[in-house]
């Protein structure tokens, strides 16, 4: 399974955030807003099915988040911390390799 | 089978958790605008970190930058709604200074450019500074709630002109930042959309390698204020291209002679003189591109408000030069 590349910056910013004011308001740590886990404000879940996949490389170029990220063999893998459940990946996969399905908690 | 390399740069500057709604088609067009960036900078000179980036307020400014998180993975300053291309400026010519190579990004919603950072747009532009200014465009203030702005098309619903007995809703047609932009005769114009987001990385990355500045405007949703289905943001985008409504063309050096107009897609059957377009026969109607969006509902009850969207869209083509059939929906 392949990493975020955003491991190293919740890692950061889990370590380094304080509630501190800094001077000028200045953001220091960049890429801070990976603690806020979105994906809790999902209502449908894309589901993948790999053998579908060709690889056209769609679901991650137009995900807002970005929630899509690739393994090395340049699969998309989805980060549900983050995946807003919009379902634009699902509407535009060429070859309906992504369902949305009504989460259940 | 081989692998295909991915088409763009798998480094980010975009980073999640940002407070965008789900669906927002502003936050893919940035996502892609600051990949397009980094890709250009690294082919110009070697470094892909060689850019920084100044915003105006809109909202793509306030979802990215909650205090004390930041979404940009990138050097970011946040200034007021009219001087994102002030800013810039400033920068640029402090990079300049220190001998710095690089090249700056001002972003601006439609209202922090069409409407209140028009004359640092117009100042910027015409002192030549070294900066790509990039303008998502919703069309309308989407973050103070759904505002009309002056890039909001014909026709369109915004809480400041509602539909109803006596109004059609906005009633004035779009404004054209791009052209505007162009009359500057700076190096490099262009429109895109997400809904073409190959043509948008090309015009990004073009944008960022010419010497001076560069206006793009980009064509994206908001699900929010258009009162549209989430999943079909990008869809929406596309049938914007395929019906005709959003333009993509190239100006450069302000030649209105020689607009680069890229073929729409959607079966739309382009005619060409000398390398030149000339003609463009569309095959979808705007109908569906409307039919799609809530913002337009009330339209569907008054024809003849679509008939004048139609002739101003034929009026926006005319600008560019070329001659545009568009068909009425089959009864």
């Amino acid at each position: 399974m392949a990493e975020s590349p955003f491991k190293a910056d919740i890692e950061r910013v889990q370590k380094e955030y304080s509630e501190k004011m800094t001077p000028g308001a200045i953001a220091r740590i960049p890429g801070s807003s990976v603690i806020n886990k979105t994906g809790s404000w999902r209502v449908f879940m894309p589901e993948f099915n790999r053998d579908k996949c060709v690889r056209c490389y769609l679901c991650y170029i137009y995900c807002p988040e970005p929630a899509i990220y690739l393994d090395e063999e340049n699969y998309p893998v989805f980060d549900y911390d983050y995946c807003k459940g919009c379902g634009i990946c699902a509407n535009e996969c060429p070859v309906d390799a992504i369902v949305m399905v009504r989460e259940t908690k | 089978m081989a692998v295909r390399k991915s088409p763009i740069t798998t480094r980010e500057y975009w980073a999640p958790g940002h407070a965008a709604c789900a669906g927002c088609g502003c936050a893919t067009a940035l996502k892609l605008a600051t990949k397009a960036f980094s890709e250009a900078m690294e082919e110009k000179y070697g470094d892909p970190n060689a850019f920084a980036i100044a915003q105006a307020t809109g909202c793509m400014e306030v979802v990215s930058a909650v205090f004390p998180y930041t979404a940009w993975k990138a050097p970011w300053v946040h200034v007021a709604f009219e001087n994102a291309a002030a800013a810039a400026s400033g920068v640029e010519a402090a990079w300049k200074k220190l001998g710095r190579k690089g090249k700056i990004l001002a972003i601006g919603g439609d209202g922090g450019t069409a409407d209140i950072g028009m004359q640092a747009l117009s100042g910027m532009l015409e002192r030549r500074h070294n900066v790509v200014y990039l303008m998502y465009d919703n069309e309308a203030y989407m973050n103070t709630g759904i505002q009309r702005s002056s890039s909001t098309p014909y026709g369109a619903w915004t809480t400041t002109s509602p539909p109803g007995k006596y109004s059609i809703g906005e009633d004035k047609p779009k404004k054209w930042v791009a052209l505007i932009a162009a009359a500057h005769q700076v190096p490099y114009v262009a429109t895109a959309s997400i809904g073409n987001p190959f043509d948008f990385v090309k015009k990004m990355k073009k944008a960022a390698k010419v010497d001076g500045p560069a206006f793009v405007q980009v064509h994206c949703t908001c699900p929010t204020g258009w009162k549209s289905p989430l999943e079909k943001g990008v869809e929406i985008a596309r049938l914007a291209i395929e019906t005709g409504v959003w333009p993509l063309f190239e100006i450069e050096n302000g030649d209105f002679f020689n607009i680069k107009i890229q073929a729409p897609g959607g079966g739309a059957k382009v005619k060409r003189e000398g390398g030149r377009v000339v003609a463009i026969e569309f095959k979808k109607p705007i109908e569906e591109y409307l039919k799609l969006q809530g913002r337009f509902k009330h339209l569907f009850k008054q024809p003849e408000a679509i008939d004048e969207m139609r002739e101003q869209i034929k009026a926006m083509w005319k600008v560019l030069g070329v001659d545009v059939t568009l068909p009425k929906p089959e009864e």
